[in-house]
């Protein structure tokens, strides 16, 4: 069995006494305080999530002649400096690699940030598919901490200053942090005010430390994490999208820039016009029961999919999931049954996201 | 009053014919924050051991098995809306259910809590 890994806040994690799992490869907290609490914590206040596992890759060079702008589902050259841009890195056959965002950090350079679990395999096939430019995996000297909630800009501008005070949803500054170049982003995975903030792996620590002494912070792991993204309505790579898994076929389709060329365009584009054979939906629970991965979803009686992820939302008082269905039951107000050995649960088809009072663009 | 708990975890209290029943302490840590709790119907007749209700948290549904036979004459409502009681006291105000008790001698089959305290150290 391979060896799991640790971030260099593995120590601190376990002097807080979190409870550790296996994620993607990675010895992570999942929680600390409890899921509940740490999930409110950061719609109230702050929450600051150790997020070192995730791998960043750095791209030096010109974007068109080097490859990197057939890469992605996304023009990586129409990006602005100073802003990112979600979407894809698909196979051939459509399906998606990865979900990752691409920051322009200049004219001719760029860092990817793709997921823990996947992020070998997509250094490997990012470079296989680069004709030039020089391809870089920074992951081991990068650290990554998101601090999230509706407190977290002033937590900011108390510890940094003004410097992040007019950072626009989705725009990035590079900054001094602890005397070494970081780079805060204005992004996240709660739909809350948050940041996301790269720097070199030997400082996160010291981070972490000063994020901390702020009273207005408190430390979440993983677990409140999927609350978090579930109720907003953010896919989990691995539960609602994979490789086995196209961006028509999970409701993305405007994260694929058709106009230009990538990988898996032939196959989407014959996807496009024969229409799809399962769609994701979202739905969500008449009651507290909360789906889970692999229920089954049933409408008038017959099985027509499964589950991909399931909560229960302490928002919205009820469960609330993500799952994929035939498409004649991807209707927004049909009426589901959720199954699973004798939990029964009634649902019914809603629009995204689930939860729509997050401080995301204060 | 004695506290009887079975290997599933679950516990029971009785007096005067009647038995308390919820899970343990130990069990509502292990689940995590409780969401939801599928309390009994009343009037419900139970065998010892066999299922009761259910319970979910974030992190796993698990049934609850009756720790003795009998009839359900209450159950905790305020469980339907507020779950996280049984987070906050699994073993006094996380109650789920009130068993009019079938057979006293039922009891001999659940351990007591010294005898739980044990079996929890093997786990």
């Amino acid at each position: 069995m391979e060896q799991l890994r640790s971030t260099p806040l593995c120590s601190r994690h376990e002097a807080l006494k979190a409870l550790m799992a296996p994620f993607g490869g990675w010895n992570m907290p999942i929680q600390y305080e409890g899921i509940i609490a740490e999930h409110k914590w950061c719609r109230e206040q702050a929450a600051l999530f150790d997020i070192c596992h995730m791998g960043e890759f750095l791209y030096q060079g010109d974007f068109a002649a080097g490859g990197l702008e057939d890469v992605f589902t996304f023009s990586v050259k129409s990006i602005p400096i100073g802003r990112s841009r979600y979407g894809f890195l698909l196979n051939e056959q459509g399906g998606i690699i990865d979900d990752l965002i691409v920051f322009r950090l200049a004219e001719d350079k760029a860092m990817v940030v793709v997921n823990a679990a996947t992020s070998d395999n997509d250094f490997m096939v990012i470079k296989s598919r680069l004709r030039g430019g020089e391809f870089t995996d920074i992951s081991a000297d990068t650290g990554k901490l998101d601090i999230q909630g509706p407190r977290s800009r002033d937590v900011m501008i108390a510890a940094f200053g003004d410097g992040i005070a007019q950072l626009p949803y989705f725009k990035f500054t590079t900054m001094e942090i602890l005397g070494s170049e970081a780079i805060v982003s204005r992004t996240g995975y709660t739909g809350e005010l948050g940041y996301e903030i790269f720097l070199p792996a030997a400082k996160a620590g010291e981070l972490w430390d000063l994020l901390l002494n702020d009273g207005r912070v408190k430390p979440a792991g993983l677990g409140a994490r999927d609350v978090l993204r579930l109720e907003v309505g953010y896919s989990l790579y691995g539960s609602d999208i994979d490789e086995a898994t196209t961006p028509l076929e999970a409701d993305l389709e405007g994260f694929v820039n058709f106009e230009k060329d990538f990988v898996g365009k032939d196959a989407l584009l014959r996807q496009k016009q024969q229409g799809v054979m399962r769609k994701k939906i979202a739905f969500e629970v008449i009651g507290r029961r909360s789906p889970r991965h692999h229920y089954e979803i049933c409408l008038a009686g017959e099985a027509v999919g499964n589950v991909t992820s399931g909560v229960f939302a302490p928002m919205l008082g009820c469960g609330i999931g993500l799952g994929y269905v035939k498409p004649e039951a991807a209707v927004i107000g049909a009426p589901l049954t959720v199954l699973h050995d004798r939990i029964s649960m009634e649902a019914t088809v809603c629009q995204l996201p689930f939860y729509r009072g997050g401080s995301l663009r204060s | 009053m004695s506290t009887y708990f079975t290997k599933e975890h679950e516990w029971v209290k009785v007096k005067e014919g009647i038995g308390a029943v919820g899970i343990s302490e130990h069990a509502a840590h292990e689940l995590g924050d409780v969401t939801f709790v599928e309390l009994p119907k009343m009037d419900k007749i139970v065998k010892q051991f066999e299922v009761l209700g259910s319970i979910e948290s974030v992190k796993a549904a698990s049934d609850i098995y009756a720790p003795i036979s009998g009839k359900v004459v209450k159950v905790n409502e305020a469980l339907n809306n507020t779950p996280e009681i049984v987070n906050e006291s699994a073993e006094d105000a996380g109650w789920m259910a009130w068993i009019e008790i079938a057979d006293e001698s039922e009891l001999k089959n659940l351990m007591t809590s010294e005898q739980y305290e044990e079996f929890l150290k093997t786990l």
